[in-house]
């Protein structure tokens, strides 16, 4: 027989890594037994659960509690729709001083990148809260956590699709005299607009989704009635909330869906 | 005076670093209505030159005059739009905007000119400039592509859109830098016969460079060639043999 050089079965791991992988094993190890359901909690919460879906059933249809849902879904589609548009309008300026290279101020564009970047990571129910306590409950709350959410997503990704932006164009522009402003208008924007409208569209199914949650904390819309109907223990017309939210949602991914498809 | 040249420079030199000059000691006179091609191997200067020539890019030493406007160094910022304003430029890369239409691409000639903005999109801008726009595009035979997008273009139609927007600015001078190397040999002898009858037609002084000798001899009524950024011959193209192209070419 010849013997054979065979490659190691496994990759060799310095003592650092392997100091690592055992380190990072023992925090989720003990992890879990903080915070993980235990086998004993599950057996008794799933009863209670089973209960709870039990006293949902069946959803309320009362005629006037559904009018009463239905104006509310109105309202989260409202706040949703002029959040996201005005956010969008604000974006364009925002994700134009902030692209690196487009950016008529140079350096200090990373002011407005880190104001975007701001924006996003506060999660929206944050901001909700702030802006419940600075203008009241309502839906005017809702909307400006939509705007500044919509700004957070689209001034980031605006900003990567200037940036990636065609340079050919915008250097033939720049070389006979066409000033920054001129050459946005002209090169950088057409440039951008496909990949800025799908944004658009992904931005507009983030603020549906949000907007439904953000009732919560009470800045309007379906949210609202749902936590007044767990408040008062009221299952039935939580289901029916619940069954509404879903269909909202669905219909939303449709309808953008459609549309991503009709421009492409 | 103004008459007399189009582009003069005296003693012109230009450096990035101190010692290594890239061009130097450069006389050229361009008059106008000629046609002038600028050859010479790959890093002899030439973009740079052109750059040069109408104040894009600082010079080290001399002086130029262009389009009425003289300098050493750098121009101002009036002398530089003035300058701008008589020129067409034309690149190796058509540099269209890729999604707008044809006409709009033509439009964006008149970027640079005052309330100038209106141009970005054929949509905005003011009728006159749509009618300079249709012009220019006849002037080159796109007239029917006129609502396309200009990424349905082939090649040699998108370099003509670019002659069209250059066209649009009615410019005194021409200057096209390898307008025809991204084309294959028919589209590319089909825009440098374009150039040639535009440039007479219109009294365009045209100033281009090239790497082909067929085009360098054949489109032009006089050679400048650069050789490690120096003069090496200024002569009318009938005086300018192959050999002497293949020797400026090779280094």
């Amino acid at each position: 027989m010849v013997e054979r050089a065979l490659p190691r079965r496994t990759a060799n791991l310095s003592a650092g890594g392997f100091t690592i992988v055992v380190a990072v094993a023992a925090v989720i190890i003990v992890s879990a037994g903080d915070v993980a359901p235990s086998v004993q909690r599950l057996a008794d919460g799933f009863p209670r659960l089973a209960n709870l879906v039990e006293r949902m059933m069946p959803p309320n249809t009362d005629p006037a509690f559904l009018t009463r849902i239905s104006w509310r879904i109105l309202e989260t589609f409202q706040i949703a729709l002029v959040g996201t548009a005005i956010g969008l309008i604000i974006s364009l300026p925002v994700a134009w001083l902030a692209a690196r290279g487009v950016t008529p101020l140079g350096t200090f564009g990373y002011v407005f990148k880190a104001l975007v970047s701001l924006f996003r990571t506060v999660p929206d129910l944050v901001w909700a809260l702030l802006f419940v306590a600075a203008v009241g409950l309502g839906a005017v709350a809702g909307t400006l956590t939509i705007i500044v959410d919509t700004i957070g997503f689209c001034g980031r990704f605006f900003a990567e699709a200037m940036e990636d932006a065609d340079k050919q164009s915008q250097e033939a522009l720049a070389a006979q005299g066409a000033n920054r402003f001129s050459v946005l208008c002209s090169a950088v924007i057409p440039d951008a607009m496909p990949s800025m409208i799908n944004t658009g569209l992904f931005a507009l199914e983030m603020a549906v989704r949000s907007s439904v949650v953000l009732g919560l904390v009470g800045a309007g819309g379906i949210g609202q009635e749902l936590k007044v109907a767990f408040d008062l223990f009221q299952y039935q017309n939580a289901s029916a909330i619940i069954l509404a939210i879903f269909v909202i949602v669905l219909v939303m991914e449709f309808v953008t869906d459609r549309l991503r498809a009709m421009i492409q | 005076m103004d008459d007399d040249f189009i582009i003069r420079t005296r003693g012109f030199s230009k450096s990035y670093q101190a010692d290594t000059p890239v061009l130097s000691d450069l006389d050229i006179d361009i008059r106008p209505r000629e046609r002038i091609a600028l050859i010479g191997a790959n890093g002899t200067g030439k973009s740079t030159l052109l750059k040069c020539l109408i104040g894009l890019l600082p010079g080290s030493g001399g002086n130029v005059t262009a389009l009425g406007e003289t300098f050493s160094g750098s121009p101002t910022k009036t002398q530089l739009r003035r300058i701008r304003l008589q020129i067409g430029f034309v690149f190796q890369h058509h540099g269209l905007v890729r999604q707008l239409s044809v006409l709009s691409n033509v439009t964006h000639g008149m970027l640079g000119y005052p309330g100038s903005w209106r141009a970005a999109v054929q949509m905005l801008a003011p009728s006159e400039w749509r009618i300079r726009a249709m012009q220019a595009l006849s002037e080159v035979n796109l007239e029917a592509k006129a609502m396309d997008r200009a990424d349905t273009l082939s090649g040699g139609q998108r370099q003509r859109v670019a002659i069209a927007r250059a066209l649009i600015r009615r410019p005194r001078l021409m200057i096209a830098d390898e307008p025809a190397a991204s084309l294959d040999p028919a589209a590319g002898r089909d825009v440098m016969t374009l150039f040639s009858k535009l440039a007479s037609d219109h009294g365009i002084t045209l100033l281009f460079t090239s790497h082909d000798m067929e085009h360098a001899i054949g489109y032009s009524d006089r050679i400048i060639a650069l050789k490690r950024g120096k003069l090496h011959f200024d002569l009318p193209a009938p005086q300018v043999s192959e050999a002497m192209l293949t020797e400026v070419f090779d280094g």
